[in-house]
Order: C-alpha cells, then structure tokens, then sequence
C-alpha cells in the first residue's frame, strides 16, 4: 500500500481542467443532438419532394377532359336484336362531323376525330347494350377526348409551340376552343383510373386490372405464408430441441429474408412455370412467389412475438395441467397475436411493392381485362406502374404517377391498419 | 399422524451437466403443511417442481429416482403429466394471472379438463375457489375485469383460487409471498392454514418466520442436498445438523 492509496487526494471540482471537460462533454451532447436533427429533416424533406413530385405529375391524371356530345342510335346503324354488332364508329363520326359543319374533307374530317378517343365507340357500344331502350333515340353522353386534346385542356401543351413541333395543329386547337366555348368541355374526376382495365389509350387506361391482380396475388400469398409462417414459428419456438439443427434453420430463415426479390422470381420461374406447368402471368403463381418472400418475414415476426409472451404464462398454463397445444393456442397466440398481424400485414405490403420476381413470371403483360380469378392472366400494381412508365404517350407520364400514389395511398393504409392492430389488442400485465 | 401422500426416494435432478439436486428422499404428509428452506440455489425449487414434473417442461433437465402419488410412480408412463398437474397444483413466486378476466382465470383449469358439465357448475366451481382463497367478497361484483388489475396480493391469491379450482390433492407453493407486502403476506398465510383442512401444502420460503408459522414439517436443503428434515418445532428448536442451526440462526444463507 503506497500513501496516495491511504489518503486520498481531494477532489477539486472547480478545478479548471474539469471544467473545460465538463464543457466539452456538452458541447458533444449538443453536437449530437444537432446531427441526429439534421438527418431527421434531411429524410423528411426527401420524402417531401418524393409525395411533392408525384403529386404534382400525377394531379393531371386524376381529372380527365370529356366532350359532351348527341348521338342518334339509329336503328339503322344498331340493330335491336344485335346491338352489340352496331356500327357505333359511325354514330360517333356522325356527332363529330354535326358540330363542324364546315368541315368536309377527308384529311380535316380525320383529323377531327382524333379529337375525340379511339374508345368513344367501345363505351357507346357498352352504354347501348346495357340499356337496348336508347335503339331509336338521341343520347347525350361525355366521351373522353384523346390523349392530346386532354394534355391541351389541362395546360401541358404550350401553345405557342410552333405548329410543326406541337402534336395539335392549329386548326384542330382552334375547333377544340370552339368545344369549350359551346361549354360541352368537361374535367370530371377520372374515375375510368381505378375502373379501367389497362388500355393502348392514355386517356382510357385505368388501374383495374391491377388491383385485382394485385388483390388476388396478396390473396394467395396471405393464404398460404400466414399459416405456414405461424405453424413454423409455433414450432421453432414451442417445441423444437435445440440443437445444430434448428440453429441452421434459423439462420436460413434469417438469411432468406435478405435473398433479392429476382432470385424468387427466377426460382418461381423455373418451378412453378417450368416443372409445375402453371399459367403465366397468373395471380396465383405470383401469390405463391410472393409468399415464398413474405414468409420469412412472417416466421421472424412470429418467432419475436411469441418469444416476448411471458414465460410465467406459459409456467401458469402448464402448472394447471394444460398440455402444449392448449397452451400455445389459450395464452401464447392471444398475447403474441399483435405482434403476428403486424409483422403479417408488414410482409403483405413489401409483396405489394413487389416488382422484379413479377415481371419474370409475367404479370407484365399488357392485359385490357381484369382478372376473374387467380388462374387468369393479370398485371400487378406495381408492375403497372412499370409498364406505364415505359409507354411513350405524354398520358402515361402523370398515369405513372398517379399509379405510384395509388399504390402509395394502399401502403399507408396497410401499414396503419397494422399500427392500430398492435395498439389496439396489445394486452397489459 | 396424518397418512403419506408423497414419497420421493433418491431423488437426483440433471440441468445438462450441472447436478442440481442430489439424491433426496421426503416424505409430503397429507393435510400437512411442509416448509422446504434452505439458502438461494440450493435446489428446493427445483425439488418442488420435480413433484408434479414442471421440470419435464425444461429441455435439459433430467430426473433420476422415484417420487410417488398415493402409492403410484408418477414417472409411470400411465401417469399422464397433464393429469397429474392437476392433481398437483402450483402457485408460483411472482403473482402470473392470465391476462382474462377474473373469471376465465378460475375457470381455465375446470374448462381444459372437462370438470364442468355446464355453466351453472362451472358457476359454482369458478365461486368455491374464489371464496376458499378469501377473494369472493373483493371480486364477486366484478368478475369479468381483468385479473391483472388486482392488486399484487389479490393477484396472488386468484393465482391459489385458479389452482385449487381443479381440486388438487397436493398443492405446491413456491415462495408465494416474496413479491408481496406484510399484509398481503398474512392474509396468505392465513389462507394457507386454511387450506391445510383439505389439501397437502407444499411450501417454498425463504422467511424462517414464515416456515415457522405456517408448517407442521420442514426440511433443510443446503447445496443440492437435503440435510435434515423433521417436525418444524424440532427444526426450529433443536436441529440436529449443524448446518441448520447456522442457516436458522442467519448465520449464513
């Protein structure tokens, strides 16, 4: 024992060199606390100009301009005990061509209808055959206007362009002026987005195909990685030895969750297409490759919310004479549940987003139908979103982001429906 | 003399290479209470759970020797451990209500093992506990709250109404009062007296007042190994082992 260690030396601590360490530690503190405010807006400001960009190319997308116009259905043109075979093309052109007198010759009469949308026959034809009455009479109905004249309407095409560089000639934007000023020119909600299938035409292409295609295929995938993915964490947790086994298990399970999503797709396309014959572009085939991603998500989350119920429950149950199933489905799953749903709807809503393992198996087709089962040929949102983005039309740029926002809006509201599930049935002890 | 209603003999019990318990040999009395003392880790718990196989539930343990119920080995592969933890209930150290209501939390046992033939007797059976761990009165007008809104010793006392709501032969106590304050503690013990008229009792404690009040029979543990048992007043007043006079002494433990 040295002296020092006997009678310790007294502590100054207005000493000036703890002082300036005191300050340093809380100049550190502020640093700290600076840095972590910075980067906090630094991602707020791009998730800012992420929703600001999309919202401001997309807002064109969720109006659509329509051109209020009479047609005669006449018998002549549609037969009553056909309607479906009518030529509707020529009651259109004859509507077009009764507001423009004037206008006689072939190449101006043509250039009048590209005026008006290649599907202003299909919806007429659509609206004939749901009601057979309107054979004989004058309909007045709003059609949409083509891609061009809609961009003209909503101010994204500059007029004072030069003509030979503009896609609407000045002729053809001044009868569209003409349409305004008669006040048949109208920018309804564009409710064709969500209840359109997939169409050639901007001014026609909707979501609906895709959402069902994207319904379906989270459909499947719920169906099957939600009771595959409990049943394994049930068993990893609850009854599994442990050993080297299980151990190797657990890290493939881990390590799976962190495979790329194209890996997936080329596994479903080479198994589910190649050696199980199944039909390309189908919802199921897609469900089941998604569920091949969500399930790791699922069995990790589960695993996490089973482990965190408290082993005196489980003692409690079994010290009553419960056996392990009872105890597994009276007291763990209940107080797991949760945490179950939450890390569920979180891996249905990464599958949502899910592009590259889709377009290998083929849900990029283009498809103008929705689907009307799992079996049928379907696009996903995501894989919508994709081939918009790279279709050529001035009308697809803001459908792209329109699309984006759709799929966004699901996101959010999957992930807030999985924020109030885990408030809401959280249990306390 | 009250009959024997549990026997061990040669009790050894194995968590994976560490020797836990070595080769104890007790007698549990029937409507007797028997205290087991004994310093932390000396292997009184892990004896308390070999008597209704709460062990098997732990992957590495092993238990050697033969502990019996009323004459049978309860190791006998005809003993069925979900039967026999009903036979032999378990209160445990921290209050572990379910998170249900006052109600499922009693009728949970009745329910799983198909005591109940319908509500109304379910009814009485879910009463009779409650009212036999002197919780009725507190709880009768709210009986589908939580459990876990009790207070800690309310918790503790539905824990002893939800085992005894199965009619356990043997009910096992492990330091049931050690989260709870004096009074809480008393109302326990006067419980346990209570419950002395039907059942065999079991007790975990680390309180020599509380082993010296509440039991007939106690016996010491000291390192895995049951160094003495006997009459409680003879333990308390005149052991024969020097290791437990010092343990009750407080000369260490």
């Amino acid at each position: 024992m040295t002296d020092a260690a006997a009678a310790p030396r007294p502590i100054d601590w207005a000493d000036p060199r703890l002082l300036v360490r005191v300050r340093r530690r809380h100049g550190r503190d502020a640093w700290l606390r600076a840095a972590g405010l910075t980067a906090l807006g630094l991602a707020v400001l791009m998730l800012a100009i992420l929703v600001g960009a999309l919202l401001y190319n997309g807002w064109a997308a969720f109006t659509q301009t329509h051109v209020t116009l009479e047609f005669e259905i006449s018998p002549q043109r549609v037969k009553p005990e056909d309607p479906g075979a009518g030529n509707f093309r020529a009651i259109v052109q004859e509507a077009v061509y009764g507001l423009f007198p004037e206008v006689t010759s072939r190449r101006d009469r043509r250039e009048l209808m590209e005026m008006i949308s290649s599907g202003a026959p299909y919806l007429l034809r659509d609206r004939v055959m749901a009601d057979p009455g309107l054979i004989g009479r004058s309909l007045r109905m709003a059609v949409p206007v083509s891609d061009p004249f809609d961009q003209l309407a909503k101010g994204l095409i500059d007029r004072n362009t030069p003509e030979s560089r503009r896609r609407v000639s000045d002729a053809a934007m001044a009868r569209f002026d003409r349409l305004v000023a008669m006040g048949l020119v109208s920018r309804p909600l564009n409710v064709g987005l969500i209840t359109n299938a997939d169409s050639r035409f901007p001014e026609l292409a909707g979501l609906k195909g895709a959402l069902w295609g994207s319904f379906y295929a989270l459909l499947v995938c719920f169906l099957i990685s939600f009771p595959v993915g409990i049943a394994a964490a049930i068993y990893l947790e609850e009854f599994a030895p442990r050993n080297r086994w299980t151990d190797l298990i657990e890290i493939n399970i881990n390590n799976l969750a962190a495979v790329p999503s194209v890996v997936f797709g080329l596994l479903a396309l080479a198994v589910f297409l190649g050696w199980f014959g199944l039909p390309r572009s189908a919802p199921l085939v897609g469900g089941m490759t998604l569920a091949l991603m969500t399930l790791p998500t699922i069995i990790i989350a589960t695993r996490a919310a089973i482990k965190a119920v408290p082993p005196s429950i489980r003692e409690a149950a079994l010290g009553l004479g419960a056996s392990r199933h009872q105890v597994v489905f009276d007291h763990v799953l209940p107080l797991a549940m949760p945490g179950i749903l939450t890390g569920t709807i979180i891996g249905l809503a990464q599958a949502l987003g899910e592009t590259a393992p889709l377009l290998l198996i083929g849900m990029n087709a283009f498809i103008t139908q929705a689907p009307d089962g799992v079996m049928s040929p379907a696009t996903a949102l995501p894989t919508q979103i994709f081939i918009w983005a790279d279709s050529p039309e001035r009308g697809f740029v803001s459908r792209t982001a329109a699309a984006i926002c759709v799929l966004l809006l699901f996101l959010v509201a999957m992930n807030a429906t999985a924020i109030y599930l885990r408030r809401r049935f959280a249990k306390q002890w | 003399m009250s009959p024997v209603k549990m026997t061990a003999r040669g009790v050894n019990v194995y968590y994976g290479d560490n020797h836990a318990l070595r080769d104890v040999s007790v007698d549990i009395l029937d409507k007797t209470v028997t205290a087991f003392i004994g310093p932390s880790g000396c292997g009184k718990s892990t004896f308390l759970r070999c008597l209704n196989r709460m062990n098997d539930t732990i992957p590495t343990a092993r238990v050697e020797g033969s502990i019996t119920l009323d004459g049978q080995d309860i190791h006998d592969p005809a003993v069925d451990p979900v039967q026999l933890r009903a036979r032999v209930g378990m209160v445990f150290q921290k209050p572990n209500p379910f998170p249900k209501s006052i109600y499922d939390n009693v009728a949970y046992g009745p329910r799983i093992h198909g005591l109940a033939r319908d509500r109304a007797e379910l009814d009485a059976i879910v009463e009779r506990a409650l009212t036999r761990a002197a919780l009725w009165n507190e709880v009768k007008d709210r009986l589908s709250s939580p459990g876990t809104g009790l207070s800690g010793g309310q918790q503790q006392r539905l824990c002893i109404a939800r085992a005894i709501a199965t009619s356990p032969e043997v009910l096992l106590m492990d330091e049931p009062c050690s989260a709870l304050d004096p009074i809480a503690t008393a109302q326990i013990e006067e419980l346990i007296d209570e419950l002395r008229q039907t059942y065999s009792l079991v007790i975990v404690t680390h309180s020599m007042q509380q082993a010296a009040r509440v039991s007939q029979k106690t016996a010491f543990f000291h390192m895995g190994q049951l160094v003495e048992q006997g009459d409680t007043t003879k333990i308390f007043t005149n052991p024969s082992d020097r290791r437990t006079q010092d343990y009750i002494t407080g000369r260490f433990g």
